[in-house]
């Protein structure tokens, strides 16, 4: 199995408003196609090492690989590159732009990327947005429909450049039960159906419980995985 | 190219979906870049005007002979006294003709000198303007018309008649418009002219003409020079001024003292004649552009708060862009895009409005006693105003929008992320 994500002592500090080591000595690899969690209290550190395992924070000590390519201290180009083809986020608060239409919102990395023509990338929209069942939604604004939609709406997005890793924030933790559920399901059935690797913070026992493995962190270790 | 594209996609959803406060940044544009037009064309016109009022009459070099006692009395002339107090009372003039020595070779000279542009000789007759038994004082000169035409601009201030008709009739005369109203002279008809040898001429008006100062048009009237000539029964060499353009206004002071220096004649520069006129045309001007300035700072202002408050409420975006792969320097191209855009719109709309409202002013009525011949404000519509107002409208806007996009790029996402 190929590791798609591995984390090598990582340490982290904040120095405002007093020094404060957020994570220690964080160690661990993702294989692909495996759907993670990571599980913890508040304050425990898990959404930071979410955002240094994205790629958008880079202030930390440790070493990072993604695909087992070594990322840490590559510039923010290369990295601003690699977030848009290879990786995937879902956050808690859906961050839509909400002028801009459903389908444009599933659009817009792609056509960041420019690899496919603007017919081909709306046509993979389209389709994306069909899998998570709002096609129907597509040329209203982004502001315009419901949070589990919205929530739908970004994980059509996430996956509109075929990425190798998809990231979630406690993408269920501002939704109702219902949307809850359906928001699993579909995350599950990428990891299911394509192969797709998943690391999802939660606060959602029943989430993590579904998930193939939980990482649990308390005060900025992993103490269990 | 596509990546362009997408930016500017962005670029005008934004503006598009703040149609009101894009429109409030770009009014603000619109006003500042049609306030700088219509004041620079304006007072640029008024001052060509103002200018053109002294510039077009007075000459250039003024050369006359002047009646007046000589300077070294010939007491001074005595060594052994040269350390005295010497007084003479009741000092005489100087016993000398009003006519410029030798003047067709001093013209001759001055023609081939580089410096100038033109010369027009003048004949100045004391006389009296006859009506019945009524004298009216009068002072006629006697003048080259094409000349005066072609350097002093004296068409502009005549009202009936023309030059030409001057040209063409050699007993002809352009009378002051005050005399034309005291003896109702109208074209056509003959006045009677009696020379201080007590010569009588009937002489034909052509025309009137009117300069706008009455003190001048109560008595002044211009015939040939070869009529002045005669009225004082003199040949074709008298000439009692010589009035100079120049090529460059700048070099009169000097040309002037060289003509002092040279030919012992009175010789006056236009700077001498007129010391503030330069004054008021540089403190017109600096008025106008910094009025002009003002407002364009004042656009540019109000595109920088209103960019600064549209990335304050775009946080979530920007975050989200660069989360999703969007580069600190495209967020930057966005926002940049967004200024110019305004600056753009603003910029042309300000032009379109500073022409028509310069069009507006270039045809309100103005009636001036100075200028007969204008009937309308002057404006000037000289290109390179708009190329100056459009590039300020462009850089203030790009200064304006480059600060906060400057932010916007250096934003971190995970910071915004963090705080939800």
């Amino acid at each position: 199995m190929k590791k798609i994500l591995s984390a090598k002592n990582i340490n982290k500090y904040f120095t405002q408003p007093v020094l404060f080591h957020v994570l220690k000595d964080i160690s661990f690899e993702i294989q692909q196609g495996e759907f993670v969690s990571i599980m913890g209290k508040s304050g425990c550190g898990k959404s930071t090492l979410l955002y240094i395992l994205s790629t958008m924070d880079t202030e930390y000590e440790g070493e990072l690989y993604f695909n087992e390519n070594l990322i840490t201290g590559k510039s923010h180009e290369e990295l601003t590159r690699l977030r848009n083809e290879d990786i995937g986020f879902v956050f808690q608060f859906h961050y839509l732009l909400p002028e801009f239409t459903v389908l444009d919102n599933v659009m817009m990395p792609a056509l960041k990327l420019a690899k496919k023509s603007h017919i081909k990338i709306q046509e993979e929209a389209i389709h994306k947005l069909d899998m998570l069942g709002i096609a129907d939604q597509a040329h209203k604004k982004a502001s315009r429909i419901s949070g589990g939609q919205k929530q739908r709406v970004a994980i059509a997005r996430a996956l509109i450049n075929n990425p190798k890793i998809i990231m979630g924030d406690e993408p269920t933790g501002n939704l109702d039960s219902k949307n809850s559920d359906n928001v699993f399901r579909i995350l599950r059935d990428l990891s299911d159906k394509e192969g797709l690797s998943l690391l999802v913070v939660t606060h959602d026992e029943d989430f993590a419980a579904n998930t193939d493995r939980t990482i649990i962190m308390e005060d900025g270790r992993i103490i269990d995985q | 190219m596509k990546e362009l594209g997408l930016l500017l996609h962005i670029t005008r959803t934004h503006l598009i979906s703040r149609f009101k406060q894009s429109s409030i940044a770009a009014l603000g544009v619109t006003f500042g870049i049609g306030t700088f037009i219509i004041l620079v064309s304006f007072m640029t016109g008024l001052n060509g005007l103002l200018d053109g009022l002294i510039l077009n009459r007075t000459p250039h070099v003024h050369i006359y002979n002047e009646i007046k006692p000589s300077e070294i009395q010939p007491l001074d002339q005595i060594e052994e006294w040269n350390n005295a107090i010497n007084i003479v009372r009741s000092i005489k003039p100087k016993q000398s003709q009003l006519k410029i020595h030798n003047a067709p070779a001093l013209i001759k000279q001055l023609k081939n000198d580089q410096r100038v542009m033109g010369i027009c000789p003048q004949v100045g007759v004391k006389v009296f303007y006859l009506s019945s038994s009524i004298e009216l004082n009068g002072l006629v000169n006697g003048i080259d018309p094409r000349e005066e035409e072609r350097l002093f601009n004296f068409e502009d201030y005549i009202t009936e008649g023309s030059v030409d008709a001057l040209v063409r009739n050699k007993q002809g005369i352009l009378i002051g418009a005050g005399v034309a109203h005291k003896l109702s002279l109208v074209i056509g008809d003959r006045v009677q002219l009696s020379t201080p040898k007590g010569d009588i001429f009937p002489l034909k008006v052509v025309g009137v003409f009117q300069s706008g100062l009455a003190e001048v048009d109560n008595i002044q009237s211009y015939v040939n020079l070869s009529m002045a000539q005669q009225l004082l029964g003199e040949g074709s060499s008298y000439i009692t001024d010589i009035n100079l353009k120049l090529h460059d206004i700048n070099k009169a002071p000097q040309m002037a003292g060289y003509i002092r220096d040279k030919f012992q004649l009175n010789a006056i520069d236009i700077k001498e004649a007129n010391a503030q006129f330069e004054t008021g045309t540089t403190i017109r001007n600096l008025i106008t552009y910094a009025v002009s300035i003002t407002l364009l700072i004042v656009a540019g202002f109000g595109i920088y708060n209103i960019l600064n408050m549209l990335i304050y409420e775009k946080m979530n975006d920007i975050a989200i862009l660069k989360a999703t792969g969007f580069s600190g320097k495209d967020v930057q191209k966005i926002f940049i895009g967004q200024a110019m855009v305004i600056g753009i719109i603003g910029g042309l709309l300000g032009l379109v409005l500073g022409f028509f409202v310069s069009v507006l002013i270039s045809n309100t009525p103005f009636v001036t006693e100075a200028l007969p011949t204008i009937s309308t404000y002057p404006v000037n519509f000289y290109p390179e105003f708009y190329i100056i107002g459009m590039s300020f409208a462009l850089a203030s806007t790009f200064l304006a929008g480059f600060l906060p996009s400057l932010r916007a790029k250096h934003i971190d996402p995970v910071e915004i992320i963090r705080k939800q």
